[in-house]
């Protein structure tokens, strides 16, 4: 019986050794350890050993049944981590495939620019404010110090609808309904983005349809010199810490004194070069100090209260940035345009 | 205004200021110089030279051979093809080795065998515009007078050697427009006195008032006539500095009196006529209003029929001038005039205007009127125009000047404080620096202690108010001298209003779904101003539209993106989502302005998914574009206030569109475009939605409130139900809600089958339904009622039955 014993661990071991994978493995723990494999079987015939014998022989079938069970043990191990290895290696991938491409859209590039603008004024204390395009002369003329018979405001530069009423030409009517809203009361701080429309051709430089944003704020005390720091601040941002501005005299019907403010050329750094047409400037807006005819239009006093008000052109801001080299592709729309404003600098 | 850096000089000491540095000041402190040119740049190497010998070319029918005198110790060979080289002429010549404008080098050349030194130059050849060469020179070589020294420099000669600045003035600074208004600037700006010409004609005796008398019947529009005449005129070339002087500033020479009248409009601004007296026929000038369907033939051989909106000078009865636009043919200076009446006039601005626009006509006199001349200039321009006459074209002026004059001009008196100066300006500017400015300015001003009143001569009408004088310090303190501020006082505080927040919110949503924003135009045509409105109204129209295309403002956005697609789709992309936010235009009855609603849409073709090498395509579809919508009304919170229904639309496919409503609200759809309008439009499938975003983003939502995260599971129940093919998942989803009441957490669709396996006119569509107790472990028992009345209640409301 002990031979017999012995021999079975011999034989289960080899096998064990022999397995080449986990179900033939598993079939050998059945097969031996199970309740009717061979050592079951020979321990079938303890009846016929002698009491003394009994534990003895006891003994040596569980330390026949453990050496086996600790090889099959063993050998799973082996064998589970060689399956595992073999299956790592059967999943192997190109790593350098592409991925998965997620789509994202994008704002529009004059969004970009609006809405970079809008966020740097709401940090100074402005807030936005909105208004129609189609407007009645009234606010976009008028009230802006540009009484009708003005050359400024010929028929042929605007859309008329009926003689009293247009396409705004300018974001200023918003300033003007937002000043007769307040009821001649200050402060006002606001910019008001949004769409115009002029009498132009459209080509690389001209489009009928463009944007604006303006900028005012009325208070008691509020000098040319606000204006030109808060222009500064603006500058800055939007072009780069190491630009510089300067103001010059202009014209407008609606602020005196009137300014148009340049910034440094980024091309040349002032030098001269052909993006600034040798003057080392690039014009950007126009702004001046609101004229009292407009702040007596809309129910300010002028002797109390002073202001400014600034303007400017998105598509330009966006030109002059990205180096955009025609007005129409804002408007056109071709999506190999669109895309290239996803990124962010 | 194009001024000449040498010709100022004449009223203005320049010394130590180039022509670009004076450019950057005059820039900085109040034109805008948009250039300086320097006339002869890369020009060298022309002289005047004699035409000694001039025959035809023996080989060429159209060249000629001659022998020229350059000045060198022989003269040299030169071909020339001019038609108008003669013997004898004084001309200029491009010597070996001269360089032309683009850089042109000339060389010793053989043409037709002959050899050539050098090149006889027409005006154009030395870079002067053609438009502004003299007609008689226009075809050929220019002439020098015959006394013009051999050998000297021809460029200098003409002026070129010289430095234009060209101005971009604003509308308030039409005093610039003239060579004193910009030496009174330039003066200001470096601090240096302005000389001025000194008219002083030495007259003959008999009398101006005896060869004309003026009657002004417009005084309004002409309040200030002034004529002058001057007898034994000799018409020629004025003197070629003059020439030369106009050429530069852009106006084109024709003889001394012409000449000599556009020198005086540059030098004062004022504009002035010359009349050929003996063809005025009558001795008389009468300004009145042109009669309707009067005619006058001008300068420029035009008929143009006039009205009673126009101004016209006439000898009594007819028109001899349109006013302050152009003269008119009749009275016209020509070679045999001899006798010139000489109009200097003030004419106010708005009839010039009128009459220039309603002509077609813009000339130097009218754009001048137009903002405004200086009327004490008026004298003094003619005095100094017939001076010239004396001394260029050899006449006699008479003595006196015969004038209407109802003119009564004072000069503006404004006052403003030292205060008020440093509050506008935000700078410490002292009372003396103040009064420095204004005299630099040549205003005359007084202080009374912190007052200073300052009267502002006629010449700077644009000036005023306080704030005019303001501006005028602090250009001229400097704006770079003023500080950099912030506004001081109540704080406001910066912010999108709720319904900013929410578009951008929108924006970002739609842009995080894979769309792309467009921007396109409000003006459209009146075919697709009404396609896909959200509502039947008419379109606000242009009075006078530029073309039929953008003649309409827009109801809807849909047709505009179907445009941005095809133009895409025409150009090699075959997938494209773009979406739009931006007003639309109603008409209001009874109301001026029309209602501007904000709206929102998006056209979306093509494969939606798409990962090329693993072969996974998927195109888009309806459930794409109402997912999307779906997922931006929950991120509004809205998903529960949102039904969609199906709808017909014009435009839109009848079987895949939806309107879309808000608390029982239609607002928009969304859909597949048609098959005939993608075919039109050369479109492939394309889904487009368009809201009323307005509506949307005023739609209250909830606060914001927490929900306790679940400690129970939950039980799910799937049921497959076969209803007929017309029945919506909504009406049963709308169903099981209802019944399945507070327990019913959630329910979905998560499968619909309509194949063959399906009997005629059915379908199978599965939903899965979540039961939910917050307060304890649901057993199945504790659901098995509801379940049940959610079967119930589907199969008799909606006839379906559990599939088997």
């Amino acid at each position: 019986m002990q031979e017999r014993l012995k021999e079975l661990q011999a034989e289960a071991l080899e096998k064990v050794a022999q397995a080449a994978d986990l179900k033939e493995l598993n079939d050998i723990r059945v097969s031996y350890l199970g309740k009717k494999g061979p050592i079951t079987e020979v321990l079938k015939g303890m009846g016929k050993l002698s009491p003394e014998e009994r534990p003895k022989m006891g003994a040596l079938a569980n330390e026949v049944r453990d050496m086996i069970s600790g090889a099959i043990e063993e050998k799973q191990i082996t064998l589970e981590k060689a399956a595992v290895e073999k299956k790592l290696a059967a999943e192997k991938i190109d790593v350098t495939l592409p991925g998965r491409p997620v789509s994202e859209g994008n704002h529009h590039p004059l969004t970009r620019i609006i809405e970079e603008i809008e966020d740097l004024f709401i940090g100074m204390g402005y807030t936005v404010a909105e208004g129609p395009e189609v407007e009645k002369d009234y606010y976009n003329f008028e009230a802006l110090n540009l009484p009708k018979g003005h050359p400024a405001r010929d028929m042929q530069d605007s859309f008329y609808i009926t003689e009293e009423i247009l396409l705004r030409t300018h974001t200023s009517p918003v300033q003007a309904r937002t000043m007769e809203a307040r009821n001649g009361k200050g402060p006002v701080k606001i910019i008001c983005p949004g769409k115009v429309y002029r009498r132009d051709n459209d080509d690389a430089t001209h489009s009928h349809q463009f944007t604006q944003i303006e900028g005012l704020v009325i208070d008691e005390n509020i000098r040319l010199s606000d204006l030109k720091g808060t222009l500064d601040v603006f500058a800055k941002k939007m072009f780069g810490a190491d630009r510089e501005i300067r103001l010059r005299p202009s014209f407008f019907p609606f602020t005196e004194p009137s300014v148009e403010m340049d910034i440094s050329c980024k091309m040349c750094g002032g030098k001269g070069c052909g993006t600034c047409k040798g003057t080392g400037w690039i014009e950007i807006l126009g702004a001046g100090m609101v004229h009292p005819n407009v702040l007596e239009m809309a129910g300010y006093d002028s002797k109390k209260y002073t202001g400014f008000a600034f303007g400017m052109g998105p598509e330009r801001i966006a030109m002059l940035k990205y180096g955009v080299d025609d007005i129409r592709h804002f408007y056109t729309n071709d999506i190999r345009f669109l895309k290239q404003f996803s990124v962010t600098e | 205004m194009l001024v000449s850096y040498k010709w100022l000089q004449e009223y203005v000491d320049l010394s130590g200021v180039s022509a670009e540095e004076l450019g950057e000041k005059i820039t900085k402190s109040g034109i805008e110089v948009e250039g300086v040119e320097t006339l002869n740049e890369g020009l060298r190497g022309v002289v005047v030279g004699h035409v000694l010998e001039c025959e035809k070319h023996p080989n060429a029918e159209k060249l000629n051979k001659t022998l020229v005198d350059i000045g060198a110790e022989e003269p040299v060979q030169i071909i020339c093809g001019a038609p108008n080289v003669a013997k004898g002429q004084k001309v200029a010549v491009a010597t070996v080795g001269a360089v032309l404008p683009g850089n042109f080098k000339i060389k010793k050349a053989k043409l037709r065998g002959e050899v050539s030194n050098g090149m006889i130059c027409s005006l154009q050849e030395l870079g002067i515009e053609a438009k502004l060469v003299a007609k008689e020179y226009s075809e050929g070589i220019f002439v020098f007078p015959e006394d013009t020294e051999v050998g000297q420099d021809a460029l200098a000669l003409l002026g070129r050697d010289d430095q234009i600045l060209e101005l971009g003035l604003t509308p308030n600074r039409a005093d610039c427009l003239s060579m004193l208004g910009v030496g009174y600037e330039v003066g200001a700006i470096l601090g240096k006195d302005v000389k001025l010409p000194e008219p002083a004609p030495t007259t003959a005796s008999e009398k101006a008032a005896d060869y004309i008398k003026v009657n002004v019947e417009a005084k309004e529009d002409n309040p200030l006539y002034v004529a002058k005449v001057i007898k034994n005129v000799k018409i020629g070339p004025s003197p070629l500095w003059m020439q030369s002087r106009l050429m530069a500033a852009g106006i084109r020479p024709h003889n001394n009196v012409v000449d000599i009248t556009n020198y005086i409009l540059l030098e004062y601004g004022q504009p002035l006529h010359a009349f050929d007296y003996d063809l005025l026929g009558s001795k008389e000038i009468l300004v009145r209003r042109a009669k309707q369907g009067e005619e006058i033939t001008t300068l420029d051989d035009a008929k143009r029929t006039l009205s009673e909106d126009h101004l016209v000078i006439t000898n009594g009865t007819d028109p001899v001038a349109l006013a302050g636009v152009m003269g008119g043919a009749n009275s016209e200076v020509n070679a045999d005039t001899t006798t010139v009446l000489l109009e200097s006039a003030y004419f106010t601005g708005p009839v010039i205007r009128k009459s220039s626009k309603d002509h077609g006509l813009r000339s130097e006199a009218s754009a001048r009127y137009e903002k405004g001349v200086d009327p004490e200039r008026v004298h003094p321009a003619a005095e100094r125009a017939a001076e010239l006459m004396a001394k260029y074209a050899g006449g006699e002026v008479l003595e006196g000047s015969v004038v209407a004059d109802t003119l009564s001009v004072e000069p503006a008196v404004v006052s403003v404080t030292l205060e008020k100066i440093n509050r506008v300006i935000g700078a410490e500017v002292s009372m003396q620096q103040v009064e420095d400015i204004f005299a630099k300015l040549k205003f005359e001003s007084t202080v009374d202690n912190d007052t200073i009143t300052v009267t502002v001569p006629t010449r700077r009408g644009d000036i005023t108010i306080e704030e005019d004088l303001i501006e005028e310090v602090a250009r001229l303190y400097g704006y770079d001298n003023v500080p950099k501020t912030l506004p001081i006082g109540a704080s406001t505080p910066g912010k999108l209003s709720e319904y900013q927040q929410k578009r951008r919110l929108v924006r970002r949503f739609l842009e995080g779904a894979g769309l792309y924003q467009a921007v396109t135009y409000s003006l459209t045509s009146k075919d697709k101003a009404t396609q896909y409105a959200l509502e039947k109204r008419d379109p606000v129209e242009l009075a006078m539209p530029m073309s039929e295309d953008r003649s309409l403002l827009r109801l809807s956005i849909v047709p505009q993106l179907l445009e941005v697609l095809k133009y895409n789709l025409a150009r090699q992309t075959d997938s494209m989502a773009v979406y739009e936010t931006g007003a639309v235009f109603l008409k209001q009855d009874g109301e001026d302005l029309p209602l501007e609603e904000e709206h929102l849409a998006a056209a979306v073709t093509g494969l939606w998914e798409n990962h090329q090498w693993q072969g996974e395509k998927k195109p888009v579809d309806f459930y794409v574009v109402k997912g999307i919508l779906e997922g931006m009304f929950a991120k509004l919170g809205l998903e529960d206030k949102i039904a969609f229904a199906a709808a017909e639309k014009d435009g839109m496919h009848p079987g895949r569109t939806a309107e879309v409503s808000l608390n029982g609200e239609v607002i928009g759809f969304v859909g597949q475009v048609h098959p005939t309008v993608q075919k039109d439009l050369d479109l492939k499938e394309t889904y487009v939605f368009e809201l009323n975003l307005k509506a949307v983003l005023e739609a209250g939502t909830e606060p914001l409130q927490y929900q306790a995260i679940p400690r129970y599971p939950s039980i799910t129940r799937d049921i497959a139900l076969v209803v007929d093919k017309n029945k919506t998942a909504a009406e049963l989803q709308n169903i099981i809600v209802e019944v399945g009441g507070k327990l019913l957490k959630d329910v979905y669709v998560f499968d619909l089958y309509e194949g063959e396996r399906m009997e005629e006119g059915k379908k199978s569509i599965a939903f899965s339904l979540k039961y939910f107790d917050p307060e304890k472990t649901l057993t199945d028992e504790d659901i098995a009622k509801t379940h049940e009345k959610v079967l119930k209640a589907v199969e008799e409301q909606a006839g379906a039955t559990l599939r088997g």
